[in-house]
């Protein structure tokens, strides 16, 4: 695979509280192995999901960013997750206008009893941040620390 | 200035072995606004609460990191502990150092590392958590319980007992469930009605139930201790007040060819029914797929014989709201349909059965009043043949469940039991993958079966089973002695798999209660909290949370009926104080965070405020209530101004997270 072995990609990962911060929790458990790229933040619901923190990770460097929540029809609070969907598709299709490629965001639903799920997925999309190489377009390198 | 305090958690092994704790609490020791660090083996233990407390007080600590497992696991316990010392219960922030990093990686370098920028991400989010403080919810002192089977029932009962009002809805005329049709019980082969009769009876005379039969929930609104749920009563055609149940309407019905569900269509029953002779409430009702005057208006026995007066064919559904403080899910199972099991031709041949046919075929009260007779022809069966396993354990799950469905290797050597005993004359074969006796008496049940009835166990699957000449062709492997059998039988039982009732997954979805794969309701915790769902307020009884047997169900049902109790008997509730919070200085009133709330939280008010030149202006500005509130965040997106923020979980404090996770 011609793909840089060095590069290491920071992913942040929106989980919803009731569904998949659980699966996460259950890949946990199960000791289901996904990249540790991964960082998750926990939120109450996927529509707790504001644009500006996708946005605010890509600026800060980040090269790719998923959001987790119940499947369509299961959101704890009943439809929180359309919100997130419709929110999502518009916000992407914008990203990719500005250069951020469709495949450095994703939206997934991962319920509570799919520890597999969400470890798979985690890998899944880490190897697709990888084959895309880091993110240039967004980050705005006075943010850097260091 | 925050002084943030930061506890590391060892968890014995469970963290400690792929995470260098002392290298986690001394790198974020470096972290701005930390004044203390430290790491320990179990900071949930007393000696690890006590360190945290005293910490807060020797170091007067405004914020508090435990970087530890899921704060689904322990964010209550730390929140208390921290609350003790004195500090704000919500200046605490969890690191899931246990779940989302020590447990998936096995590289101590990588994980140490993982570790440390989660805990960063938790302190800089801490640094911005305000002290909050939780409101109060009233409670409604009633319960519902959905389904009437016997788990419905002891729950039911349960909490009738300690004196809240309860309602139970059930689907079917009647309550009494998959118990009712059941002929005796493993392992001490005692009368099923005989056991649950009185139960129902039970149910029935109490006057703190009101049974709602032939009823289906249509919508639940509301919350834990407040829910508002919307039952549709389906028209039974006939007054529920009047009707006596003496049954003269059932006799005289001349449409007589409507299959009886309770026989499992094994005979049939008259279009005005009533289910079975202990029915509760022992009334009548129409099918209106079947009666001749509800369809085509001709007809009109029903209503001439009852001398009560009690058949109404203009009779509606009728919707029912009521509020409720908890909801129990109570909607048990059901056998699987076998149409993807040809093999073993139960649709060719009436002489294959399912179990729970043959419990009927079995029963003193069933179509063949307890005579064991061939469906075909009526005649004595010789030869019996049981499959188990038919449809659970199956590989992939494409065709079957994947998982055991638990009750079926007892019932079956219950079965063989009670054919051996009446018909010496039998021979009964048993076919299975691993015999499964997990239970108290269950293994000497089995052992009894094999014994002392001479039922034929054989280890090994059947292939195919043959309609040939009245009787059935048997094809089986016997792998303990390496051989394939043919067998001709009379006939042949299979142990279906069972799965959650069809009505559960659109109940979940109504009660925003989560579900497994198998549509089985999840749990609050597999093994501390087993009969809560995760959603507050949802109780989980009896088969519609996993495959069980009848002492389990009961057993469930009494847990269930427990917690419930510990709901009703308070005045109110905690409620979270994560709720959203909008800045009226910003808000401008538009409502579009009325249009997305789910629990219609928010309102607005005209408020007044001070314009230039000592003028008062009157503006819009939303407002929510923090009792009805759940934080979902919806209506923080949603707000254009960017007025409203979610309280634990506000813009500022994810985007802090989110700097640190990318730093």
């Amino acid at each position: 695979m011609p793909v840089n072995e060095t590069f290491k990609p920071t992913i942040v990962a929106f989980c919803c509280n009731w569904c998949s911060y659980a699966g996460a929790d259950l890949s946990g458990t199960n000791r289901l192995q996904y990249p540790a790229n991964v960082k998750i933040i926990r939120i109450p619901c996927s529509c707790r999901l504001n644009p500006m923190f996708i946005l605010r990770a890509f600026q800060r460097g980040a090269d790719g960013v998923i959001l987790c929540g119940c499947h369509p029809g299961d959101c704890h609070y009943t439809t929180g997750n359309y919100y997130a969907r419709r929110r999502m598709t518009l916000l992407f299709s914008l990203l990719d206008y500005m250069g951020i490629e469709r495949g450095r965001t994703r939206v997934e639903w991962v319920s509570a009893a799919e520890g597999a799920k969400f470890a798979a997925t985690m890998n899944d999309f880490t190897e697709t941040i990888i084959k895309l190489g880091p993110n240039r377009r967004l980050e705005d390198l006075r943010c850097k620390t260091e | 200035m925050q002084r943030i305090g930061v506890f590391v958690c060892w968890c014995g092994s469970n963290i400690a072995a792929t995470v260098d704790v002392e290298k986690v609490a001394q790198t974020l020791a470096q972290e701005p606004g930390v004044v203390y660090s430290t790491h320990y083996q179990y900071m949930c233990s007393q000696a690890g609460q006590e360190m945290i407390q005293n910490a807060i007080r020797e170091h007067r600590l405004t914020g508090v990191v435990i970087c530890s497992c899921s704060p689904r696991m322990h964010e209550a316990t730390f929140r208390k502990t921290v609350e003790k010392a004195g500090l704000n219960p919500y200046l605490l922030e969890i690191a899931n150092i246990r779940e989302h990093c020590s447990w998936i990686h096995k590289d101590k370098l990588t994980a140490t590392e993982k570790a440390v920028i989660l805990g960063r991400a938790a302190i800089a989010k801490v640094q911005l958590n305000a002290p909050l403080t939780a409101g109060q919810s009233p409670v409604t002192k009633r319960a519902l319980v959905i389904g009437g089977g016997i788990a419905g029932i002891q729950t039911a009962l349960d909490i009738a007992e300690a004196g809240f009002p309860v309602d139970i809805v059930e689907k079917k005329p009647t309550i009494g469930g998959k118990m009712a049709q059941i002929d005796k019980t493993f392992p001490t082969l005692d009368c099923a009605a005989c056991i649950l009769t009185p139960k129902m009876v039970d149910a029935s005379q109490n006057e703190n139930i009101d049974i709602i039969s032939y009823a289906q929930v249509e919508k639940v609104q509301g919350f834990v201790g407040s829910f508002s749920v919307t039952i549709r009563k389906k028209a039974r055609y006939v007054d529920e007040t009047k009707c006596t149940g003496c049954g003269l309407c059932t006799e005289k019905c001349p449409q007589k060819k409507v299959p009886n569900e309770f026989n499992l269509g094994l005979d049939n029953r008259r279009a005005i029914y009533i289910p079975f002779a202990q029915a509760v409430p022992k009334v009548a009702a129409i099918d209106p797929n079947y009666c001749t005057m509800l369809k085509s208006g001709k007809c009109g026995v029903c209503a001439k014989v009852c001398t009560a007066g009690a058949i109404d064919y203009k009779q509606q559904d009728q919707l029912i709201t009521r509020e409720y403080g908890a909801i129990v899910v109570a909607t048990g199972f059901e056998p699987i349909r076998l149409d993807k099991f040809d093999e073993f031709a139960y649709s060719q041949s009436p002489d294959v059965v399912t179990s729970l046919e043959f419990e009927r075929l079995m029963n003193a009260a069933g179509p063949t009043g307890g005579t064991l007779l061939r469906p075909s022809d009526g005649s004595h069966p010789h030869t019996l043949v049981f499959v188990q396993c038919v449809g659970s354990r199956c590989d992939g799950g494409e065709k079957g469940k994947s998982y055991c469905s638990k009750i079926c290797c007892m019932y079956t050597a219950k079965h063989a039991m009670l054919i051996r005993e009446k018909y010496p004359d039998t021979e009964v074969y048993v076919f299975y993958i691993d015999v499964r006796t997990p239970g108290k008496n269950f293994d000497e049940f089995y052992r009894r079966a094999v014994e002392e009835y001479g039922v034929h166990y054989i280890k090994g699957m059947v292939g195919k089973v043959t309609p040939q000449d009245g009787k059935l062709k048997v094809q089986a492997s016997d792998l303990l002695g390496g051989r394939q059998l043919r067998i001709d039988a009379d006939m042949v039982i299979l142990a279906a798999a069972i799965e959650p009732d069809k009505t559960a997954r659109p109940l979940a979805t109504m009660l925003t209660a989560s579900m497994d794969t198998n549509d089985f309701f999840t749990e609050a915790h597999p093994k501390l909290r087993p009969v809560e769902s995760p959603t507050a307020g949802i109780f989980l009884s009896g088969a519609c949370q996993g495959p069980k047997d009848i002492p389990e169900t009961v057993a469930q049902a009494s847990a269930a009926a427990a917690k419930v109790i510990g709901l009703l008997v308070k005045d109110s509730l905690t409620c979270s104080p994560c709720t959203a919070k909008p800045d009226e200085l910003m808000c401008n009133g538009c409502s579009s965070c009325e249009k997305v709330c789910p629990y219609g939280a928010i309102t607005y008010i005209d408020k007044p405020f001070r314009g230039p030149n000592r003028t008062t202006l009157i503006r819009r500005v939303a407002q929510v209530n923090p009792a009805v509130c759940q934080g979902c965040g919806a209506c923080t997106v949603a707000c254009p101004s960017g007025a409203m923020d979610l309280q634990g979980f506000s813009n500022q404090q994810i985007m802090a997270e989110v700097d640190a996770i990318c730093r």
